[in-house]
């Protein structure tokens, strides 16, 4: 105990000694956090939109300036021809452009029903699908207006659950809690541990009384800690700043956290085990763990809509679990009467990673 | 130039010598490319729905029948009480639930407008968008067929959306080039900033700061390996997403290969620029996360649209480099744009460069002596 306290130690002097990784680790949770947690909306508002008005009617006027004063669109220029619209398409400077042709507001009057021509730019396929359905919703209300209220045959009432009022945010944020950890501690602990290697103190580490176990958990439990100052600060943040309701146990966050950095510690040791220098360490990292990991866990692209191989795959991936888990905890209070499988699956996957990783270090310097 | 091309030499020989990294920064990007290609898209289909149909008539049964034949939702699971409903949710068997109350089947028949109640998860806000979209449309659809009188009449305005670039809204022909985008972020910033940062490690750096090489031959030689590797992965990209993927090349080959020149350029400073602030790699590392990655990934508009984002971060994505080069990437090859028009954006990109390479090669400078 005597010894593990003292590497401990050492492996924090290390970290003081180098202030600016001391510094990192502690601030940018914080910038990402706050960078993530605005930027990563993906509510489409104030979509772009150039208009074509052949007609110039009051009609027609009337028309634009309800796609204006919508949210959801910023009529950013008025052009005469639909020619003219080419250039605000190519340069991506307008999504959509509305063409309202000439006898619009003759053919309101007349009660004939006229088409308008929209244009969107199909580059970005999310983002215009969820515009062209605001535009069609937009001109579809104002059609309804202009006929009189009627009923439908079906009367439909949506109810919107954990997040009425559908804020990406509320998804996205302890989202980043859980990819800042990984981010924070695999890499680090990888380095840690191979920067010994690539300066030969490693060995020197090697021939002391030291045991094995006490070596690794003497390297990884610094990290440790610093997770677990970054969760506290992370779910501050989100709660105090950005108002993400936190709805479930705290307790089970931190308990269910440590079961995670268990996993992401274990990888950045695995790593250390399989890279000669920092370079090759930092490379199978961001490449082959991070980036993986990010794409196909379900932090931004819902793993539902993978092919059947990938989502199979995806049950790999130990960010995975911990989504359900801190978006259950976050949003929905759920408790481990029904996280219980995603903590198995987190505690199975740590000890598996540790145990590699253990056993090919062991191999190495024997 | 002959002392630019002594470190361009040496570069080139410990590169050739760490095979892994070479072969992963040359091949795994173009891999990359195919699994994510293959697997991320928006499009949202196979909802899970529950069900709780309270009238069991063949009008609910129609109802029902509607929504799993969009092909947008798959009835996963029926339940009998709002419990059962919560129940399913919380455990993410079922994404959203519909509840048709009794009596439906004859309020329809008698003309009244019976209520359906339709539960979504909200936490993913996107999704939930969608599907929310979804629903409308196939209740809309389903009551004009049971209740054919309440049918209403031609709108007096309709919309006929025209969709240019990409006509069948595939999600991975916008991807790809954010793909390439953040791929060739990564490779250029890290290997430059640890190729240097490992210098000053293993104390050759102060070798190299003896010879009788000038700051500028330094960079170039240091980066030019760099800057071909980059040159050749970012190739291996285009042509695997065009083979692949069907990604089109509507522009020009030299405009494409310009852009790529510059924000490969301005990668390289940024690596650099890193290098000279870091002492190890480990913080070389982190600082690269903070200042490459996360902003290509999250402020460039590679997934999270920039007029959606408050003001402040409008104004900061604009030194984002990524930013401009997804505007002349997606418009050179998706739309064929010529540089007539994307000029604005090309000149940034000079900008970032030599503004990166500059102060990265001053601060080198000043530590020499």
């Amino acid at each position: 105990m005597q010894r593990l306290r003292r590497l401990v130690w050492k492996e924090f002097l290390e970290l003081r000694q180098n202030p600016r990784l001391f510094g990192l680790v502690i601030v940018a949770p914080i910038i990402q956090l706050t960078m993530l947690g605005y930027a990563a909306t993906t509510d489409v508002r104030d979509v772009p939109v150039v208009v074509v008005d052949a007609d110039r009617s009051p009609a027609s006027r009337n028309l634009i300036a309800r796609f204006d004063a919508s949210r959801n669109f910023t009529v950013i220029d008025t052009v005469a021809t639909i020619r003219d619209v080419d250039r605000y398409l190519q340069r991506g400077d307008a999504w959509i452009a509305l063409a309202i042709p000439q006898g619009y507001g003759r053919g309101i009057q007349d009660g004939r029903s006229t088409a308008l021509q929209i244009v969107a730019d199909g580059s970005d396929s999310n983002s215009t699908t969820v515009a062209l359905g605001y535009a069609t919703a937009l001109v579809g209300e104002y059609a309804s207006l202009l006929v009189g209220p009627q009923d439908a045959a079906i009367d439909l009432r949506v109810r919107v659950w954990f997040n009425p009022e559908l804020e990406s945010r509320y998804f996205m944020i302890p989202g980043v809690l859980a990819l800042l950890l990984l981010l924070v501690t695999a890499n680090l602990a990888a380095m840690a541990i191979v920067r010994e290697k690539e300066l030969g103190t490693l060995e020197q580490l090697n021939v002391t009384p030291l045991r094995r176990w006490e070596l690794i958990v003497g390297k990884l439990l610094p990290y440790g800690v610093i997770a677990f100052i970054d969760v506290l600060l992370v779910t501050a943040v989100a709660v105090l700043w950005f108002e993400v309701p936190f709805r479930g146990s705290f307790l089970l966050l931190l308990g269910t956290s440590l079961l995670y950095v268990l996993c992401t510690l274990g990888l950045g040791l695995f790593i250390s085990t399989i890279s000669d220098t920092q370079q090759q360490a930092m490379m199978t990292a961001t490449f082959f763990f991070l980036t993986p990991m990010i794409y196909l866990s379900g932090f931004i692209f819902p793993i539902e809509n993978m092919p059947r191989v990938i989502q199979y795959a995806t049950y790999l991936i130990p960010l995975r679990y911990f989504l359900v888990i801190v978006r259950g905890i976050f949003l929905k209070g759920i408790g481990l009467d029904l996280l219980w499988p995603q903590a198995a699956a987190l505690a199975a996957w740590g000890t598996v990673v540790l145990a590699l990783a253990v056993a090919r270090s062991r191999k190495r310097t024997a | 130039m002959t002392k630019a091309m002594a470190v361009y030499r040496k570069e080139l020989r410990q590169i050739s010598r760490d095979r892994r990294t070479l072969t992963t920064i040359i091949f795994v990007p173009a891999f990359f490319l195919l699994l994510y290609g293959y697997a991320l898209n928006w499009d949202i289909r196979h909802v899970a729905l529950a069900v709780q149909d309270r009238d069991v008539s063949p009008e609910s049964r129609t109802l029902i029948s509607a929504f799993v034949n969009s092909g947008y939702f798959d009835r996963v699971a029926d339940v009998r009480t709002p419990a059962e409903i919560d129940r399913v949710i919380n455990l993410n068997t079922a994404r959203a639930a519909l509840v048709i109350p009794e009596g439906f089947g004859r309020d329809l028949a008698t003309g009244l407008t019976p209520q359906v109640q339709f539960i979504v998860d909200g936490d993913n806000a996107n999704t939930a968008t969608t599907v929310i979209g979804y629903a409308g449309n196939i209740v809309r659809g389903a009551g004009a067929s049971l209740a054919p009188d309440a049918a209403t009449p031609q709108p007096l305005v309709t919309v006929e959306p025209r969709i240019w670039y990409n006509p069948e809204l595939r999600s991975t022909l916008f991807l790809v080039p954010g793909l390439i985008a953040y791929i060739l972020m990564i490779t250029a910033v890290i290997s430059t900033a640890l190729s240097i940062v490992r210098e000053k490690e293993s104390g050759t750096m102060e070798q190299v700061r003896m010879a009788p090489i000038d700051t500028f031959s330094f960079v170039v030689g240091k980066s030019i390996p760099y800057f071909f590797i980059s040159l050749a992965s970012a190739a291996l990209i285009i042509v695997a997403a065009m083979t692949l993927f069907g990604l089109p090349m509507r522009g020009n080959w030299l405009s494409l290969l310009a852009a790529l020149s510059l924000f490969i350029a301005g990668a390289l400073g940024t690596g650099l620029l890193i290098s000279t602030v870091a002492e190890t790699q480990q913080v070389a590392f982190q600082a690269a996360l903070l200042t490459s990655f996360l902003p290509t990934l999250m402020l460039s508009g590679f997934i999270f649209p920039i007029s959606s984002m408050p003001n402040f971060l409008q104004l900061v994505t604009h030194i984002v480099p990524a930013r401009y080069f997804l505007v002349a990437l997606r418009g050179i090859v998706l739309k064929g744009t010529g540089l007539a028009l994307l000029w604005p954006e090309m000149l940034a990109l000079i900008i970032y460069a030599l503004a990166m390479l500059t102060v990265a090669a001053a601060r080198l400078a000043r530590e020499k002596h």
